[in-house]
C-alpha cells in the first residue's frame, strides 16, 4: 500500500528584501488514515508546510526544492485545473478562523453546496442534501434550518462545525486543519477536538492537525512530529513524544506546558527566543538555547537518529537522554 | 533597581485589610441601532461582581469569552466607567475619597496584545517613561532605564527600537517595564501571556514570580489557560457571562470543583495523556449570548442538574458547608434553596 | 538577579538611533520614481518663486504682431499666445499663482479637518455626530459643484476662490481624520496610556496625532492634484481669477479659441496642469509607502 502522504527533502525559501529559509529538509510520510500532529511554536513552519501541501504557496516569491506525493499526485507539478481539483477534492483546510474563511455573503448551505457542484458535477438538489447530510454530520443541531443561515448568525463553534462540513463534503483523502480550535473557549475546543476524531473514524482519512498546543495534540493525534525552525526535531507516535521525548526542545514545551508544575516554582524555561531564519542552517538551530548543547552542535547538523520504526530524534544527543533515566 | 526608585503609596489600612475590594460591580453596554441610534438591547458584560483581593495575593480570574473577565479588567482601572457598584482600593473607595488619578497610581494594568499596546511611533524608552512624565516624577528616562534592565531588556541594546523590532516577549516585557514604572501596587494582567508562545510565556512568568516578591505586588491575573492561572494563583475566581460562579483556594478548587460549570470548564482542559483521552465533552454547544441571558442562574440552559428553582431564583455566593473560604453560587449547596439535590452538591 | 539567562545571545545592536522622520526620508530616497517627481514640483515651486529673476520676459506684455507664435520661435522658445505674450514667461509666472490656490485650500482644509476630525473621532458621542452629520451634508453635493456654487456666490478673485477650495476640502478630509482617529482610539496602547492617568490632550499629543497625521497627510497630497484642477476649472470658467493674470487654468480658456490655429501651443497650459497634478499624486503614493514603519 502507498503511503497516503510522502514529503521528501522539502526546503522552501521566501525571497524578497530578506530571504527567509522557511522548511528546511523536511522529509514526512503518513499512512492511509493517520491522524498526525504537526506541534510547534509560531515560525516553526508548520503552517508553511500546510499552505505547501495545498499548492497555496505564491509561486513568484518562493523556491522550492523536494517533492510532495499526496495519494501519488506530484503535488508541486499541479497547475491550472488540476490544481483546482486537487483543492477541495484529494485535500482540503480547515482554517483557524472560520469567520474569515467563510464567506459572509452566502449562505452556508449555498457554500457547501457550491463545492460539491463544482467538485463532483451534481445538480443542485443532489448538492443541497449533501450539504444537509454533512451538517447533520457535524452533529448541528436542527441541520435543516441552519442551511439557510449566514456565518454571522453562527455561533464561533458552529461555525467551525461548518468549516469542517465543507471541508469533508467531497470526501477528500487527507485533511489539513490548521490550529482549528485556537480561537475557541476551552469547553468549544474540546467538542470541535473528539467531533473531528469522530469523524476521521467515519471517512477513514488522514489528518494533519497543526497546532503549539501539546494538550491539543495528544486529544486528537496518535502520531506527532515536533518542527522548530524549519524543520522536525522529533517524531514519534503521540505516547513517544509525550512520555519519552528525546529532543531537549520537545521536553522543554512539555516542561512548559505547566500540567504538573508545582504553583509558583521556578519554571525550566527555555532561554531565548527561536532564530530568525535569514541562513540556511548549518548546525543544530536548536543549539543557542539547548542547556544540553555541545560545541559539536554548533559544527554540523546534527544526526537523525532512530530509536525504533517511524520513530526520529534530530538530536546528537538522543541516545544520551535515554540513558540519563 | 533599588529600592528608592520603586516608591509605590504607602500602605494606609495594614495587612489585614483587603488592597481591593469590589462589591456589586455592573457594567452594561448598549446596543445600538435603528434610524435614531437608539438602545436596542444591552449587553450585560459584567453583572452584580463583588470580590476581594488580599495583599499580596495574586487572584486568578478564568472563564471563557464573553464571561467578562477583561471588562471587570478595565472597569477596575477606570477605563470603562462602572454602571454601578463600588470599587474600594486600600480602604478608600474610588470615586469617593480616591480620586480615579491616583487610583491609576495604584493600580496598573498589562494587555494581551504586546503589539497593539504599544504606540508604534514610539520608541521602547518613550513608551515606558510617558507614564512617569505624565505623573511628573523626576528623571523618569533614567527610571524607565532601569526598569527596563530589571525586566531583561538591556536598555543600551533597546531603548531606541520600535515595538515592531522586538518579539513578542521582548515586546510584552516592554509592557510589564512600563506598568511597573508607575510603581503600582496592583497590576491587573489581562492574558498577559496568552498570546506568547509556550517557552516564551515561561520565561515571562518566571519574571512576573520574581518581580511579585522583589517589589510586593499583588496581582489579578486574568487568563482562559487553567494550567498557568493554577500556577501563579493564590485563589481562582470563575466567571459565567458577567457573572462570579465561583471563588476558591486554588488547592480547593482544583481538588473538587463545586460549581457545575466550573466542573465542565475544568474537564474540558485536554487531558494530556495519551491512554487516557477526553471522551465525552462536558458541555455541548457555546456560551450563550451575554445580550440576553438566560434568566435564574445563568447556566441552566446547559448544566446537568438544574431544575424548575434555578430557572427561576438567582442562587448567592456562599461558603462550603466543610470549607468556608471555598464559595460558590449554586442552588445545590443551599439546602434551603428548594432544589431536588438542595444541601448535597455535585456527585463526585 | 540573573535574567540575562533568558535572553538570547543576539547579534550586537543594530539599531543606531534613528528618528521617525529621518527613516521616512531615508526610504523615499530610495525610490527613483518619488524622487524624480519631488523633483519636478520642487523646480515648479522654485521657478514660480524666483520667476522675477530667471531673465524671462515679461508675462503681460503682448505684441500684435507677434500673436500665437509656433514654440521654437526665435526669442519665443514656447511661442506666444493669442495676445503675443511669452508663453515660457507666462507658464513659470502662472506657477505662482496656480500652485498658490492649488495647494493653500488644501494645507488650510489639513488643518482644520485634521482638528475637528481628531476631536469627533477621539471624543465620540454627541461632539462625533455633531461634527460629522455637518460634513455629511456638505458631502451631498459634488465637489466640482459645490466649489462652483460658492465661488459663484462670493463672486470671482483669488481670495474667493481660495475660500470656497477650502470649504470643499474640509468635509473629505474631517472624515478621513475621524476614521482614522476612530480606529486609533479603539487601540490598547490609548488604554494603555490613559491607565497611566494622562490628560486626554496629552494622549492626543503623544499617541494620537502621531499615528493619524500620516495618512491624512498623504491624503491631503493626494488632494492637491484635484484642488489644482479645480481652481483651474474655476479660472477656465471665469469665476476664478480673472485676466490678465497668468494661471494655468485661464490661459487654457483663453487659448482655447486658438485650438485649430496651433494646437501645440494651447495645449501647454494643459500638459503642466496634467505634469503637476500626476506627480502630486505619485509622490503621496511614494510618501504612503515611505511612511509605513513596518517595512
Amino acid at each position: 500500500m502507498t503511503n497516503l502522504l510522502d514529503i521528501q527533502n522539502l526546503t522552501i525559501r521566501f525571497k524578497g528584501k530578506r530571504t527567509v529559509h522557511a522548511i528546511n529538509d523536511v522529509s514526512l510520510s503518513m499512512k492511509q488514515g493517520e491522524t498526525l500532529a504537526l506541534l510547534g511554536e509560531s515560525g516553526s513552519g508548520k503552517s508553511v508546510t500546510l499552505k505547501a501541501l495545498l499548492g497555496l504557496l505564491p509561486p513568484k516569491r518562493t523556491d522550492i526544492a523536494g517533492s510532495i506525493h499526496v495519494n501519488g499526485t506530484d503535488v508541486l507539478s499541479l497547475s491550472g485545473k488540476a490544481l483546482q481539483r486537487y483543492r477541495g477534492g484529494e485535500v482540503s483546510m480547515v482554517f483557524q478562523e472560520p469567520a474569515l474563511a467563510l464567506d459572509p455573503v452566502y449562505t452556508v448551505g449555498h457554500q457547501i453546496a457550491e463545492t460539491v457542484m463544482r467538485h463532483k458535477g451534481l445538480s443542485k438538489e443532489d448538492a443541497l442534501s449533501t450539504a444537509l447530510d454533512m451538517l447533520d454530520r457535524v452533529r448541528i443541531p436542527s441541520a435543516n434550518r441552519r442551511l439557510n443561515n449566514y456565518p454571522h448568525e453562527l455561533s464561533g463553534g458552529m461555525r467551525q462545525r461548518v468549516m469542517i462540513a465543507l471541508a469533508l463534503a467531497c470526501r477528500p483523502k487527507l485533511l489539513l486543519a490548521d490550529e482549528p480550535t485556537t480561537a475557541l473557549d476551552a469547553t468549544v475546543q474540546i467538542q470541535i477536538l473528539l467531533l473531528l476524531r469522530e469523524l476521521q473514524k467515519e471517512f477513514g482519512m488522514g489528518v494533519i492537525f497543526v497546532t503549539h498546543d501539546i494538550g491539543v495534540a495528544v486529544e486528537i493525534s496518535e502520531r506527532v512530529a515536533v518542527m522548530y525552525a524549519g524543520q522536525i526535531v522529533e517524531e514519534g507516535t503521540t505516547r513517544e513524544i509525550i512520555r519519552d521525548g528525546r529532543h531537549p526542545y520537545t521536553r522543554g514545551l512539555l516542561a512548559a506546558n505547566l500540567h504538573d508544575v508545582a504553583r509558583g516554582e521556578r519554571l525550566n524555561a527555555i532561554a531565548g527566543s527561536p532564530p530568525a531564519l535569514e541562513a540556511k542552517p548549518d548546525a543544530c538551530s536548536f543549539a543557542p538555547r539547548c542547556p544540553r548543547a555541545l560545541s559539536a552542535c554548533r559544527e554540523a547538523l546534527p544526526p537523525m537518529i532512530t530509536p525504533s520504526e517511524r520513530r526520529r530524534v534530530g538530536c546528537l544527543r538522543a541516545d544520551e537522554t535515554l540513558a540519563a533515566e | 533597581m533599588s529600592a528608592t526608585d520603586y516608591a509605590p503609596k504607602p500602605d494606609t489600612g495594614g495587612p489585614a485589610q483587603p488592597l481591593l475590594i469590589v462589591k456589586d460591580l455592573q457594567k452594561h453596554f448598549p446596543v445600538r441601532g435603528g434610524l435614531f441610534g437608539r438602545t436596542q438591547a444591552k449587553v450585560q458584560a459584567v453583572d452584580g461582581v463583588s470580590f476581594e483581593v488580599k495583599k499580596g495575593e495574586t487572584l486568578g480570574i478564568v472563564g471563557e469569552s464573553g464571561c467578562g473577565k477583561s471588562t471587570t479588567a478595565k472597569l477596575l482601572i477606570g477605563l470603562t466607567e462602572k454602571d454601578r457598584g463600588e470599587i474600594i482600593f486600600d480602604g478608600l473607595s474610588l470615586g469617593q475619597r480616591l480620586p480615579l488619578k491616583d487610583l491609576r497610581k495604584g493600580v496598573q494594568m498589562v494587555f494581551q496584545d504586546s503589539y497593539a499596546t504599544l504606540n508604534p511611533r514610539l520608541t521602547i524608552l518613550d513608551s515606558v517613561a510617558f507614564g512617569t512624565k505624565v505623573q511628573g516624577l523626576k528623571d523618569p528616562n533614567g527610571l524607565a532605564r532601569k526598569m527596563m534592565d530589571r525586566v531583561g531588556l538591556n536598555p543600551n541594546r533597546f531603548a531606541h527600537r520600535y515595538p515592531h523590532e522586538l518579539s513578542g516577549g521582548q515586546r510584552q516585557r516592554v509592557n510589564i517595564a512600563r506598568a511597573l514604572a508607575m510603581s503600582p501596587r496592583l497590576v491587573v494582567l489581562d492574558e498577559a501571556v496568552s498570546a506568547l508562545d509556550k517557552s516564551v510565556e515561561a520565561q515571562v512568568l518566571n519574571l512576573l514570580n520574581d518581580l511579585r516578591a522583589e517589589f510586593g505586588l499583588t496581582y489579578i491575573f486574568i487568563s482562559h489557560d487553567l494550567n498557568v492561572v493554577r500556577y501563579i494563583s493564590d485563589r481562582i475566581l470563575v466567571m459565567y457571562l458577567g457573572e462570579v460562579v465561583e471563588v476558591a483556594p486554588v488547592d480547593s478548587i482544583w481538588k473538587s470543583q463545586a460549581h457545575p460549570y466550573t466542573r465542565s470548564l475544568f474537564s474540558a482542559m485536554p487531558s494530556m495523556d495519551p491512554d487516557n483521552r477526553t471522551q465525552e465533552p462536558p458541555l455541548a454547544g457555546d456560551p450563550p449570548n451575554p445580550i440576553n441571558p438566560p434568566s435564574g442562574c445563568r447556566f441552566h440552559t446547559r448544566c446537568r442538574f438544574a431544575s424548575d428553582v434555578c430557572k427561576s431564583d438567582a442562587p448567592r455566593l456562599d461558603g462550603l458547608a466543610q470549607n468556608a473560604a471555598h464559595m460558590v453560587v449554586c442552588h445545590l449547596y443551599d439546602a434551603a434553596s428548594g432544589h431536588p439535590r438542595a444541601g448535597q452538591g455535585i456527585p463526585a | 538577579m540573573a535574567l540575562s539567562e533568558t535572553l538570547p545571545a543576539e547579534p550586537e545592536p543594530i539599531a543606531i538611533p534613528q528618528g521617525y522622520w529621518s527613516g521616512v526620508g531615508a526610504r523615499l530616497v530610495r525610490d527613483p520614481l518619488t524622487v524624480i517627481c519631488a523633483s519636478v514640483i520642487l523646480a515648479l515651486i522654485l521657478g514660480a518663486i524666483f520667476a522675477p529673476w530667471l531673465g524671462l520676459a515679461d508675462p503681460y506684455k503682448g505684441s500684435m504682431i507677434a500673436r500665437l507664435k509656433p514654440l521654437g520661435t526665435e526669442g519665443h522658445i514656447l511661442g506666444t499666445d493669442e495676445q503675443g505674450r511669452d508663453m515660457l514667461a507666462r507658464l513659470i509666472y502662472g506657477g505662482r499663482l496656480t500652485l498658490f490656490i492649488g495647494l493653500m485650500p488644501v494645507v488650510l482644509a489639513f488643518f482644520i479637518g485634521s482638528t475637528l476630525g481628531i476631536l469627533a473621532g477621539y471624543v465620540g458621542g454627541i461632539t462625533n455626530t455633531i461634527i460629522m452629520r455637518t460634513v455629511d451634508v456638505f458631502f451631498a453635493f459634488p465637489s466640482v459643484l459645490l466649489a462652483i456654487a460658492i465661488s459663484g456666490a462670493l463672486g470671482a478673485g483669488i481670495v474667493n476662490s481660495l475660500v470656497s477650495l477650502t470649504i470643499v476640502f474640509i468635509p473629505p478630509l474631517t472624515r478621513v481624520a475621524e476614521a482614522v482617529t476612530s480606529g486609533v482610539r479603539s487601540l490598547d496602547y490609548i488604554d494603555a496610556a490613559r491607565a497611566t492617568g494622562a490628560s486626554a490632550l496629552t494622549v492626543i499629543r503623544v499617541h494620537v496625532i502621531g499615528n493619524v497625521l500620516s495618512p491624512i497627510f498623504v491624503y491631503a497630497t493626494s488632494l492637491t492634484s484635484v484642488c489644482m484642477i479645480l481652481a483651474a476649472g474655476l479660472s477656465f470658467l471665469g469665476i476664478g481669477v480673472r485676466p490678465p493674470e497668468p494661471e494655468w487654468g485661464l490661459m487654457l480658456n483663453t487659448l482655447r479659441s486658438a485650438i485649430y490655429v496651433n494646437p501645440w501651443l494651447s495645449a501647454l497650459p494643459g500638459v503642466m496642469i496634467f505634469v503637476t497634478s500626476l506627480c502630486l499624486n505619485l509622490l503621496s503614493d511614494g510618501l504612503r509607502s515611505a511612511m509605513n514603519v513596518r517595512d
